[in-house]
Protein backbone atom coordinates (compact mmCIF):
# COMPACT_ATOMS: atom_id res chain seq x y z
CA UNK A 1 0.00 0.00 0.00
CA UNK A 2 3.38 2.25 0.84
CA UNK A 3 6.61 1.91 -0.41
CA UNK A 4 8.93 4.31 -1.16
CA UNK A 5 12.43 4.03 -2.36
CA UNK A 6 14.00 5.66 0.72
CA UNK A 7 16.60 3.85 1.83
CA UNK A 8 18.62 3.82 4.93
CA UNK A 9 21.48 4.92 2.78
CA UNK A 10 19.76 7.98 1.62
CA UNK A 11 19.14 8.94 5.55
CA UNK A 12 22.25 8.60 6.47
CA UNK A 13 23.35 10.56 3.08
CA UNK A 14 20.58 13.31 4.84
CA UNK A 15 22.44 12.85 8.12
CA UNK A 16 25.65 13.84 6.38
CA UNK A 17 24.68 16.69 4.97
CA UNK A 18 22.98 18.17 8.16
CA UNK A 19 26.22 17.49 9.49
CA UNK A 20 27.88 20.20 7.20
CA UNK A 21 25.11 22.48 7.82
CA UNK A 22 25.73 21.84 11.54
CA UNK A 23 29.66 22.71 10.87
CA UNK A 24 28.67 25.98 8.45
CA UNK A 25 26.42 27.02 11.82
CA UNK A 26 28.93 26.46 14.16
CA UNK A 27 31.77 28.31 12.26
CA UNK A 28 29.99 31.14 10.91
CA UNK A 29 28.35 31.80 13.83
CA UNK A 30 31.86 31.72 15.89
CA UNK A 31 33.13 34.20 13.71
CA UNK A 32 30.00 36.46 14.01
CA UNK A 33 30.05 36.51 17.05
CA UNK A 34 33.30 37.51 17.84
CA UNK A 35 33.57 40.17 15.18
CA UNK A 36 29.97 41.44 15.86
CA UNK A 37 30.76 41.56 19.99
CA UNK A 38 33.96 43.78 18.60
CA UNK A 39 32.27 46.07 16.23
CA UNK A 40 29.04 46.24 18.97
CA UNK A 41 31.12 47.56 21.26
CA UNK A 42 32.97 50.10 19.34
CA UNK A 43 29.37 51.22 18.12
CA UNK A 44 28.08 51.69 21.55
CA UNK A 45 30.92 53.41 23.23
CA UNK A 46 32.50 55.07 20.17
CA UNK A 47 29.23 56.02 18.26
CA UNK A 48 30.75 58.76 16.48
CA UNK A 49 34.03 57.23 15.43
CA UNK A 50 32.84 54.08 13.77
CA UNK A 51 29.63 55.40 12.06
CA UNK A 52 31.75 54.30 9.00
CA UNK A 53 31.65 50.76 10.42
CA UNK A 54 28.04 51.12 10.51
CA UNK A 55 27.80 51.83 6.85
CA UNK A 56 29.69 49.07 5.69
CA UNK A 57 27.65 46.56 7.75
CA UNK A 58 24.57 47.97 6.28
CA UNK A 59 25.51 46.73 2.74
CA UNK A 60 26.14 43.17 3.86
CA UNK A 61 22.56 43.70 6.31
CA UNK A 62 20.77 44.93 3.03
CA UNK A 63 22.28 42.95 0.42
CA UNK A 64 20.52 39.29 -0.16
CA UNK A 65 22.25 36.30 1.38
CA UNK A 66 22.52 34.79 -1.87
CA UNK A 67 23.59 37.52 -4.08
CA UNK A 68 26.45 37.85 -1.65
CA UNK A 69 27.36 33.84 -1.93
CA UNK A 70 27.77 33.98 -5.75
CA UNK A 71 29.61 37.62 -5.82
CA UNK A 72 32.47 36.36 -3.20
CA UNK A 73 32.63 32.81 -4.48
CA UNK A 74 33.22 34.93 -8.23
CA UNK A 75 35.20 37.05 -6.82
CA UNK A 76 37.20 34.31 -5.25
CA UNK A 77 37.99 33.14 -8.39
CA UNK A 78 38.91 36.13 -10.11
CA UNK A 79 41.46 37.11 -7.37
CA UNK A 80 42.34 33.87 -7.53
CA UNK A 81 42.13 33.03 -3.74
CA UNK A 82 42.75 29.26 -2.74
CA UNK A 83 39.93 28.34 -0.47
CA UNK A 84 37.11 25.98 -0.56
CA UNK A 85 33.29 26.79 -1.05
CA UNK A 86 32.94 25.57 2.56
CA UNK A 87 35.14 28.59 3.79
CA UNK A 88 33.36 30.74 1.56
CA UNK A 89 30.10 30.00 2.83
CA UNK A 90 31.95 30.51 6.40
CA UNK A 91 33.36 33.39 5.65
CA UNK A 92 29.95 35.00 4.10
CA UNK A 93 27.60 34.02 6.33
CA UNK A 94 29.81 34.69 9.46
CA UNK A 95 30.01 38.60 8.42
CA UNK A 96 26.75 38.78 7.74
CA UNK A 97 26.09 37.34 11.45
CA UNK A 98 28.60 39.86 12.13
CA UNK A 99 26.12 42.89 10.89
CA UNK A 100 23.27 41.49 12.59
CA UNK A 101 25.09 40.95 15.98
CA UNK A 102 26.84 44.25 15.96
CA UNK A 103 23.52 45.46 16.51
CA UNK A 104 22.26 43.38 19.04
CA UNK A 105 25.25 44.19 21.11
CA UNK A 106 25.09 47.73 20.55
CA UNK A 107 21.35 47.29 22.05
CA UNK A 108 22.31 45.42 24.68
CA UNK A 109 25.31 47.48 25.76
CA UNK A 110 23.04 50.71 25.47
CA UNK A 111 20.47 48.83 27.24
CA UNK A 112 22.41 49.22 30.92
CA UNK A 113 21.50 52.79 32.53
CA UNK A 114 23.96 55.45 32.58
CA UNK A 115 23.55 55.44 36.47
CA UNK A 116 24.83 51.64 37.15
CA UNK A 117 27.69 52.53 35.69
CA UNK A 118 28.35 55.79 37.29
CA UNK A 119 27.87 53.89 40.56
CA UNK A 120 30.67 51.13 39.51
CA UNK A 121 33.08 54.08 38.70
CA UNK A 122 32.47 55.75 41.90
CA UNK A 123 33.62 52.60 43.93
CA UNK A 124 36.62 52.58 41.80
CA UNK A 125 36.20 50.57 38.95
CA UNK A 126 38.44 51.39 36.09
CA UNK A 127 36.27 52.03 32.35
CA UNK A 128 37.57 48.23 31.16
CA UNK A 129 36.62 46.35 34.71
CA UNK A 130 33.18 48.61 34.31
CA UNK A 131 32.99 46.99 31.09
CA UNK A 132 33.40 43.67 32.24
CA UNK A 133 31.79 43.06 35.57
CA UNK A 134 28.70 45.30 34.83
CA UNK A 135 28.04 46.27 31.41
CA UNK A 136 28.77 42.87 29.69
CA UNK A 137 27.08 40.55 31.97
CA UNK A 138 23.90 43.04 32.20
CA UNK A 139 24.31 43.46 27.91
CA UNK A 140 24.28 39.83 27.62
CA UNK A 141 20.66 39.25 29.40
CA UNK A 142 19.18 41.56 26.81
CA UNK A 143 21.73 40.68 24.05
CA UNK A 144 20.96 36.55 24.25
CA UNK A 145 17.33 36.13 22.74
CA UNK A 146 18.78 38.10 19.82
CA UNK A 147 21.45 36.00 19.19
CA UNK A 148 19.72 32.83 20.02
CA UNK A 149 17.23 34.34 17.19
CA UNK A 150 20.57 34.92 15.06
CA UNK A 151 21.74 31.01 14.96
CA UNK A 152 18.61 29.96 14.17
CA UNK A 153 18.16 32.19 10.98
CA UNK A 154 21.99 31.24 10.52
CA UNK A 155 21.12 27.72 10.47
CA UNK A 156 18.45 28.14 8.18
CA UNK A 157 20.38 30.51 6.07
CA UNK A 158 23.02 27.75 5.56
CA UNK A 159 21.19 26.29 3.10
CA UNK A 160 22.16 28.83 0.54
CA UNK A 161 25.52 27.72 -0.01
CA UNK A 162 23.93 25.00 -2.15
CA UNK A 163 23.94 27.87 -4.47
CA UNK A 164 28.22 27.60 -4.27
CA UNK A 165 28.50 23.92 -4.76
CA UNK A 166 28.37 22.81 -1.29
CA UNK A 167 26.01 19.83 -0.01
CA UNK A 168 24.84 20.81 3.03
CA UNK A 169 21.31 19.46 3.88
CA UNK A 170 18.92 21.07 1.57
CA UNK A 171 21.29 19.72 -1.05
CA UNK A 172 21.82 16.58 0.05
CA UNK A 173 17.69 15.91 0.04
CA UNK A 174 17.38 17.59 -3.32
CA UNK A 175 19.80 14.99 -4.77
CA UNK A 176 17.62 12.18 -3.10
CA UNK A 177 14.67 13.82 -4.84
CA UNK A 178 15.77 13.58 -8.04
CA UNK A 179 16.66 9.61 -7.70
CA UNK A 180 13.03 8.56 -6.40
CA UNK A 181 11.13 11.17 -7.16
CA UNK A 182 9.57 11.52 -3.82
CA UNK A 183 9.47 15.12 -3.11
CA UNK A 184 7.18 15.32 -0.04
CA UNK A 185 8.74 13.07 2.13
CA UNK A 186 11.93 13.53 1.47
CA UNK A 187 11.40 17.22 2.08
CA UNK A 188 9.51 16.22 5.33
CA UNK A 189 12.25 14.45 6.83
CA UNK A 190 15.10 17.25 5.71
CA UNK A 191 12.37 19.95 7.45
CA UNK A 192 12.18 17.28 10.70
CA UNK A 193 16.07 17.28 10.86
CA UNK A 194 15.95 20.51 10.17
CA UNK A 195 13.21 21.61 13.36
CA UNK A 196 15.20 18.73 15.25
CA UNK A 197 18.28 20.93 15.61
CA UNK A 198 16.88 24.48 15.94
CA UNK A 199 14.78 23.04 18.74
CA UNK A 200 18.11 21.79 20.61
CA UNK A 201 19.49 25.38 20.10
CA UNK A 202 16.37 27.01 21.47
CA UNK A 203 16.25 24.48 24.79
CA UNK A 204 19.51 25.02 25.77
CA UNK A 205 19.35 28.89 25.03
CA UNK A 206 15.65 28.55 27.06
CA UNK A 207 17.39 26.88 29.98
CA UNK A 208 19.82 29.25 30.35
CA UNK A 209 17.77 32.39 30.31
CA UNK A 210 15.30 30.70 32.87
CA UNK A 211 18.14 30.30 35.17
CA UNK A 212 19.18 34.17 34.66
CA UNK A 213 15.53 34.74 35.14
CA UNK A 214 15.48 33.35 38.72
CA UNK A 215 18.05 36.00 39.74
CA UNK A 216 15.86 38.93 38.57
CA UNK B 1 39.72 67.86 53.58
CA UNK B 2 37.64 68.99 50.44
CA UNK B 3 38.36 72.04 49.19
CA UNK B 4 35.89 73.50 46.80
CA UNK B 5 36.82 76.93 45.25
CA UNK B 6 35.14 78.84 42.85
CA UNK B 7 33.90 75.91 40.56
CA UNK B 8 31.67 76.63 37.57
CA UNK B 9 30.20 73.91 35.66
CA UNK B 10 27.82 73.66 32.53
CA UNK B 11 26.05 71.57 30.63
CA UNK B 12 26.42 72.82 27.25
CA UNK B 13 24.80 76.20 27.26
CA UNK B 14 23.14 76.00 30.57
CA UNK B 15 25.09 77.36 33.66
CA UNK B 16 24.23 74.77 36.87
CA UNK B 17 27.02 75.61 39.04
CA UNK B 18 28.06 79.45 39.11
CA UNK B 19 31.23 79.88 41.30
CA UNK B 20 30.76 77.89 44.36
CA UNK B 21 33.41 77.50 47.23
CA UNK B 22 33.37 75.40 50.66
CA UNK B 23 35.46 73.38 52.33
CA UNK B 24 34.43 70.64 54.34
CA UNK B 25 36.56 69.80 56.97
CA UNK B 26 38.08 66.12 58.38
CA UNK B 27 34.93 64.82 60.36
CA UNK B 28 32.56 67.38 59.68
CA UNK B 29 29.32 66.50 58.67
CA UNK B 30 27.69 69.15 55.49
CA UNK B 31 24.39 68.79 54.26
CA UNK B 32 23.76 71.25 51.04
CA UNK B 33 20.06 72.06 51.17
CA UNK B 34 18.01 74.08 48.32
CA UNK B 35 15.36 73.66 45.25
CA UNK B 36 15.61 71.34 41.96
CA UNK B 37 17.56 72.96 39.89
CA UNK B 38 20.17 75.06 42.16
CA UNK B 39 23.09 72.68 41.52
CA UNK B 40 23.56 70.96 44.53
CA UNK B 41 23.79 67.37 42.76
CA UNK B 42 25.76 68.17 40.28
CA UNK B 43 28.34 69.77 42.60
CA UNK B 44 28.27 66.38 44.54
CA UNK B 45 28.82 64.17 41.21
CA UNK B 46 32.50 66.72 40.64
CA UNK B 47 33.67 66.19 43.59
CA UNK B 48 34.65 62.65 42.38
CA UNK B 49 35.15 64.05 38.86
CA UNK B 50 32.27 62.45 37.82
CA UNK B 51 31.32 65.07 36.07
CA UNK B 52 34.02 67.47 34.95
CA UNK B 53 34.41 71.18 35.85
CA UNK B 54 34.71 74.38 33.49
CA UNK B 55 36.42 76.58 35.87
CA UNK B 56 37.66 76.53 39.31
CA UNK B 57 39.22 73.67 41.49
CA UNK B 58 38.34 70.87 44.04
CA UNK B 59 41.22 69.15 45.88
CA UNK B 60 40.64 66.37 48.42
CA UNK B 61 43.06 66.00 50.87
CA UNK B 62 45.14 68.12 48.28
CA UNK B 63 44.84 66.09 45.15
CA UNK B 64 43.42 68.05 42.23
CA UNK B 65 40.38 66.25 41.14
CA UNK B 66 40.03 67.62 37.56
CA UNK B 67 43.87 67.50 36.86
CA UNK B 68 44.49 65.05 33.99
CA UNK B 69 47.40 63.70 35.72
CA UNK B 70 45.26 62.30 38.78
CA UNK B 71 44.40 59.00 38.71
CA UNK B 72 40.63 59.23 39.51
CA UNK B 73 40.27 55.51 39.89
CA UNK B 74 42.03 55.68 42.68
CA UNK B 75 41.06 59.12 44.33
CA UNK B 76 37.35 57.84 44.07
CA UNK B 77 38.50 54.70 46.23
CA UNK B 78 38.68 57.12 49.02
CA UNK B 79 35.41 58.94 48.50
CA UNK B 80 32.35 56.58 49.25
CA UNK B 81 28.94 58.36 47.24
CA UNK B 82 25.10 56.83 47.56
CA UNK B 83 22.95 57.96 44.84
CA UNK B 84 19.16 58.76 44.61
CA UNK B 85 18.58 55.89 42.41
CA UNK B 86 20.20 53.05 44.53
CA UNK B 87 21.55 51.91 41.67
CA UNK B 88 22.17 48.07 42.73
CA UNK B 89 24.07 45.94 40.17
CA UNK B 90 20.67 43.35 39.62
CA UNK B 91 22.80 40.66 38.27
CA UNK B 92 24.99 40.33 41.61
CA UNK B 93 23.67 38.89 44.90
CA UNK B 94 23.72 41.97 47.93
CA UNK B 95 27.30 39.97 48.70
CA UNK B 96 28.62 40.23 45.36
CA UNK B 97 27.29 43.77 45.41
CA UNK B 98 29.21 44.91 48.05
CA UNK B 99 32.01 42.44 47.54
CA UNK B 100 32.95 43.65 43.57
CA UNK B 101 35.03 46.69 44.75
CA UNK B 102 37.34 45.54 47.24
CA UNK B 103 37.86 42.58 45.05
CA UNK B 104 38.86 44.11 41.58
CA UNK B 105 40.10 47.35 43.05
CA UNK B 106 41.56 47.28 46.04
CA UNK B 107 42.52 43.37 44.87
CA UNK B 108 41.51 41.88 47.68
CA UNK B 109 41.22 37.74 47.75
CA UNK B 110 38.02 36.23 47.83
CA UNK B 111 37.76 35.53 51.46
CA UNK B 112 38.80 38.39 52.94
CA UNK B 113 36.52 40.64 50.75
CA UNK B 114 33.67 38.64 51.77
CA UNK B 115 34.78 38.87 55.51
CA UNK B 116 34.54 42.38 54.89
CA UNK B 117 31.22 42.51 53.25
CA UNK B 118 29.30 40.62 55.03
CA UNK B 119 30.47 42.96 58.42
CA UNK B 120 29.81 45.72 56.56
CA UNK B 121 26.16 44.54 55.87
CA UNK B 122 25.69 43.47 59.28
CA UNK B 123 26.47 46.76 60.13
CA UNK B 124 23.71 48.08 57.76
CA UNK B 125 21.20 45.76 59.44
CA UNK B 126 21.16 43.23 56.09
CA UNK B 127 23.33 39.65 57.38
CA UNK B 128 20.22 37.92 56.40
CA UNK B 129 20.06 38.89 52.89
CA UNK B 130 23.53 38.33 51.37
CA UNK B 131 22.58 35.38 48.99
CA UNK B 132 19.48 37.47 47.60
CA UNK B 133 19.21 39.39 44.11
CA UNK B 134 18.90 43.17 44.72
CA UNK B 135 15.63 43.11 42.82
CA UNK B 136 14.00 40.72 45.78
CA UNK B 137 14.83 44.13 48.15
CA UNK B 138 13.14 46.83 49.09
CA UNK B 139 14.33 50.36 48.14
CA UNK B 140 15.36 50.97 51.96
CA UNK B 141 17.17 47.71 51.79
CA UNK B 142 18.59 48.14 48.17
CA UNK B 143 19.64 51.82 49.27
CA UNK B 144 20.75 50.07 53.01
CA UNK B 145 23.06 48.07 50.47
CA UNK B 146 24.30 51.06 48.35
CA UNK B 147 25.69 52.35 51.61
CA UNK B 148 27.32 49.25 52.96
CA UNK B 149 28.64 49.27 49.29
CA UNK B 150 30.39 52.10 49.55
CA UNK B 151 31.53 51.62 53.16
CA UNK B 152 33.36 48.62 52.16
CA UNK B 153 36.20 50.75 49.88
CA UNK B 154 36.89 52.44 53.85
CA UNK B 155 36.29 55.42 52.39
CA UNK B 156 37.17 58.97 54.02
CA UNK B 157 34.70 60.78 52.72
CA UNK B 158 30.87 59.66 52.13
CA UNK B 159 28.90 61.80 49.61
CA UNK B 160 25.12 61.12 49.61
CA UNK B 161 23.06 62.58 46.55
CA UNK B 162 19.24 62.58 48.04
CA UNK B 163 19.64 59.29 49.20
CA UNK B 164 15.83 59.41 50.09
CA UNK B 165 14.27 60.95 47.59
CA UNK B 166 13.26 58.03 45.63
CA UNK B 167 12.01 56.42 48.98
CA UNK B 168 8.26 55.26 49.91
CA UNK B 169 8.18 57.24 53.12
CA UNK B 170 8.11 54.61 55.40
CA UNK B 171 11.45 53.34 54.29
CA UNK B 172 13.06 56.48 54.34
CA UNK B 173 13.65 56.74 57.82
CA UNK B 174 16.10 53.16 57.99
CA UNK B 175 17.98 54.57 55.73
CA UNK B 176 18.61 57.87 57.66
CA UNK B 177 18.80 55.79 60.50
CA UNK B 178 22.07 54.09 58.84
CA UNK B 179 23.16 57.51 57.90
CA UNK B 180 22.67 58.92 61.40
CA UNK B 181 25.07 56.28 62.69
CA UNK B 182 27.99 57.02 59.95
CA UNK B 183 27.47 60.36 60.89
CA UNK B 184 28.04 59.55 65.10
CA UNK B 185 30.99 57.18 64.20
CA UNK B 186 32.70 60.27 62.84
CA UNK B 187 32.62 60.04 58.89
CA UNK B 188 33.36 63.28 56.76
CA UNK B 189 29.72 63.63 55.05
CA UNK B 190 28.44 65.85 52.57
CA UNK B 191 24.64 65.44 52.28
CA UNK B 192 22.38 66.52 49.71
CA UNK B 193 18.76 66.36 51.06
CA UNK B 194 15.17 67.47 51.27
CA UNK B 195 15.11 66.14 54.64
CA UNK B 196 15.37 68.97 56.69
CA UNK B 197 14.64 68.10 60.42
CA UNK B 198 17.48 65.03 59.46
CA UNK B 199 19.92 67.75 58.05
CA UNK B 200 19.23 70.38 61.25
CA UNK B 201 20.20 67.38 63.44
CA UNK B 202 23.42 65.30 62.34
CA UNK B 203 24.96 68.36 60.43
CA UNK B 204 27.87 70.46 61.35
CA UNK B 205 26.91 73.31 59.32
CA UNK B 206 24.25 73.57 56.06
CA UNK B 207 24.47 75.69 53.17
CA UNK B 208 21.54 76.79 51.08
CA UNK B 209 21.92 76.69 47.48
CA UNK B 210 20.36 79.31 45.24
CA UNK B 211 20.65 79.41 41.50
CA UNK B 212 24.25 77.43 41.04
CA UNK B 213 25.83 79.61 44.33
CA UNK B 214 25.94 79.06 48.16
CA UNK B 215 23.44 81.77 49.02
CA UNK B 216 23.84 81.08 52.86
CA UNK B 217 25.91 78.92 54.80
CA UNK B 218 26.25 78.48 58.78
CA UNK B 219 25.73 76.21 61.91
CA UNK B 220 21.92 74.01 61.73
CA UNK B 221 20.45 76.04 63.86
CA UNK B 222 21.40 79.69 62.25
CA UNK B 223 20.47 78.61 58.78
CA UNK B 224 17.32 76.32 59.22
CA UNK B 225 16.34 77.97 62.96
CA UNK B 226 17.21 81.55 61.62
CA UNK B 227 18.16 82.31 58.37
CA UNK B 228 19.39 85.73 57.39
CA UNK B 229 17.76 85.60 54.17
CA UNK B 230 14.48 85.54 53.01
CA UNK B 231 14.85 82.95 49.83
CA UNK B 232 16.39 80.36 52.37
CA UNK B 233 13.12 80.98 54.80
CA UNK B 234 10.95 81.32 51.86
CA UNK B 235 12.66 77.70 50.80
CA UNK B 236 12.59 76.00 54.20
CA UNK B 237 8.48 77.02 54.26
CA UNK B 238 8.18 75.83 50.79
CA UNK B 239 9.53 72.01 51.97
CA UNK B 240 7.92 72.16 55.40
Amino acid sequence: MFSTGFSSNDLLFLLNGAWVTLQLTFWSILLGSLAGLLFGLLRALLPRASLPLAWVLDVFRSVPLLIQFVLFNSLKSIVGLNISAFSVGCIVLGVYAAAYFTEIVRAGVLSVPFTLRRASRSLGLSFLQDLRWIVLPMATRVAFPGWLNLVLGVMKDTALVMWIGIVELLRASQTIVTRIQEPLLVLCIAGLIYYVMSLVVARLGARLERRWQEND
Amino acid sequence: MIEIDNVHKSFGDLAVVKGVSLTVNKGEVVSIIGGSGSGKSTLLMCINGLEPIQKGSIRVDGVEVHDSTTDLNRLRQKIGIVFQQWNAFPHLTVLENVMLAPRKVLGKSKCDAEELAVQQLTHVGLADKLKTFPGKLSGGQQQRMAIARALAMSPDYMLFDEATSALDPQLVGEVLDTMRMLAEDGMTMVLVTHEIRFARDVSDRVAFFRNGLVHEIGSPDQVIGNPVHAETAAFLKSVK
